[in-house]
């Protein structure tokens, strides 16, 4: 069924309501008008539409110019650093509650080192590490270069240009390790949640650890970690633009080539930050709908 | 009679425990034999908790020896998971599964630590359900029931997995005084039945009723064990005297 809970609100305009949307609408029309008259600025859409799509004369069709490139590679960065992140911090949030220390000590220094870091800076030490020895000794630039066409199609779908694979890869590690630290906190914090209480019940009845985290820790960690979770899913969206400093050619790479190329410095960035705020947008509405149909099962 | 009967099931000698400097437990010595039900008093803070929570091992000890059905509780944790098989526990905050049913919470372990089939552990968790008076609530997650039927749902969990040994920690001082007579009625039946049982309460009219033998702690020692009508009637240490009453005062 549709019915939505706001449904239930008093869906009453007080004159608090008409102050706000005069407020917003007089902010609007300043800027607007500052822009018109200060700045003398020409809007100009026609110099960007091309680089969104164009239509190739010779072959007849629209193609995906370099922003909708750029677009699809912010999505593939989103998609597999989210999945990757994802494993990283329940793997290591899993450390931190363990009872062995040196595996609490590894997940410990992971974290620290990389919340007190700004991003940039992380990002900048371990991009030119990974890139120049990692990326190396597992082979990933010759295995590129070497693939067969079939193979070279596949990465191609999954990963953008075969030629900046192993940037891209590079990229995605930084990208994930990255956000992984913050959700290692959030599982952490979500396991440590769960009163003692808990666990002694579990283990009285004579259920192994395994079978107290699977049946009974965990299912309620997950009812705690899912709303911070999908927060950080989506910080993950925004900081992937942050790759574009390492050359790797996402949607906020390619806003500075076409800004720069076109000029029209505006237009671009109106429209890159359209498309962010449409992804960044719908992963929220997707994980809010889960949460309410995961909150309706139990209690 | 034959040795099985005499011989003791929950076996303490000289437990000691330790909380960093703070020694909980002080040679502890302690006998409980198949069928007895022994109940353990003492004033706040002086170790009833951190005993019976040693008999299966929810807290470890660091001197002495505990053997348990014949399982001596060491760093082993196949003996561990052995004797917590067969000892049940109750706790005084209910600790129920609150993101399963009822029924679940009573099939859970069976399920997994037992291997039923889900239909096996039903019918026994259906059956202990009605024991505790509450099979209609089987559907119900924990927070629907009051706090009397969540602790009656409590030590059905723990006999669904057939336990020798049943022990309670305060399971009546979190709830109100109107719903404390359905759990001890239920915790009678239960020692009608046969079942070795440790209770720390201060419900002493329980303890009139249906103990065996009277073990008396304060500051980690066991100061008195005697039957309740010894105890209660002639007891032998000044500090036994001077709880009783109290607590027998209000
Ligand atoms: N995990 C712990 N860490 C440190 N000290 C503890 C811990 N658990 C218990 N203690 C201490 O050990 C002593 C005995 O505690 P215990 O819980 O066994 O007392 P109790 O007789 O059950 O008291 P109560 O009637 O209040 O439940 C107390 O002084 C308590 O502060
Ligand atoms: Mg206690």
């Amino acid at each position: 069924m549709s019915s939505m809970p706001s449904q239930d609100r008093k869906r009453k305009i007080s004159w608090i309501d008409f102050i706000v949307v005069a407020v917003v609408i007089g902010f609007f029309v300043f800027i607007a008008q500052r822009i018109s008259s200060v700045l003398i600025y020409k809007w100009d859409w026609s110099m960007v539409a091309p680089y969104i799509f164009y239509f190739d004369d010779d072959t007849g069709e629209w193609v995906a110019n370099l922003l909708v490139q750029g677009l699809a590679t912010t999505v593939r960065l989103a998609l597999y650093g989210i999945v990757i992140s994802a494993l990283i911090g329940v793997i290591m949030g899993f450390c931190r509650t363990v009872n062995n220390l040196f595996l609490r000590m590894v997940a410990r220094v992971y974290v620290e080192f990389i919340r007190n870091m700004p991003p940039i800076v992380f990002i900048f030490v371990f991009y030119f590490f990974i890139s120049s020895q990692i990326m190396p000794l597992l082979g990933v630039d010759d295995f590129a270069r070497n693939a067969s066409p079939a193979t070279l199609e596949l990465i191609r779908f999954f990963a953008g240009d075969p030629l900046l694979f192993s940037n891209f890869i590079s990229g995605l590690i930084c990208l994930a390790m990255f956000e992984g630290a913050y959700i290692t906190e959030i599982v952490r914090a979500g396991i440590q949640s769960i009163p003692r209480g808990q666990w002694e019940a579990a283990t009285s009845v004579g259920l192994s650890r395994f079978h107290v985290l699977r049946y009974v820790i965990l299912p309620q960690a997950v009812q705690r970690i899912v709303p911070p979770l999908a927060n950080q899913f989506i910080n993950l969206i925004k900081d992937s633009s942050i790759v574009s400093l390492i050359s790797i050619q996402e949607l906020t790479f390619m806003a500075v080539e076409v800004g720069v190329s076109t000029t029209r410095v505006f237009e671009v960035w109106i429209i890159t930050a359209v498309f962010y705020f449409v992804i960044c947008y719908g992963c929220a509405y997707t994980f809010t709908r889960m949460e309410r149909r995961m909150g309706r099962s139990r209690r | 009679m034959n040795e099985s009967v005499t011989a003791p099931v929950i076996e303490l000698s000289g437990v000691s425990k330790f909380f960093d400097q703070f020694q909980a437990l002080r040679e502890v010595d302690m006998d409980v034999r198949l069928g007895e039900k022994v109940v353990v008093c003492g004033p706040s803070g002086s170790g009833k908790s951190t005993m019976i929570r040693c008999i299966n091992r929810l807290e470890s000890h660091d001197q002495g020896r505990i053997v348990v059905d014949g399982i001596e509780l060491t760093h082993d944790m196949g003996n561990i998971l052995a004797v917590r098989r067969e000892v049940g526990m109750v706790f005084q905050q209910f600790n129920l599964f609150p993101h399963l049913t009822v029924l679940e919470n009573c099939t859970l372990a069976p399920m997994r630590a037992r291997k039923l089939s889900r239909e096996e552990a039903n019918r026994v968790a259906m059956e202990y359900l009605e024991r505790v008076q509450i099979p209609d609530q089987a559907n119900k997650y924990p927070a629907q029931l009051s706090g009397g039927q969540q602790q009656r749902v409590a030590i059905a969990r723990s006999l669904c997995m057939k336990p020798r040994i049943m022990l309670f920690d305060e399971p009546t001082s979190a709830l109100d005084p109107e719903m404390i007579k359905e759990v001890l009625d239920v915790m009678v039946e239960l020692a009608k039945e046969g079942m070795t049982m440790v209770v720390v309460t201060h419900e002493m009219g329980f303890a009139k009723t249906v103990a065996d033998k009277m073990v008396f702690m304060d500051h980690g020692e066991i100061v008195e064990v005697a039957p309740p009508q010894t105890f209660f009637n002639d007891p032998q240490s000044d500090r036994t005297k001077q709880f009783l009453s109290q607590i027998l005062s209000h």
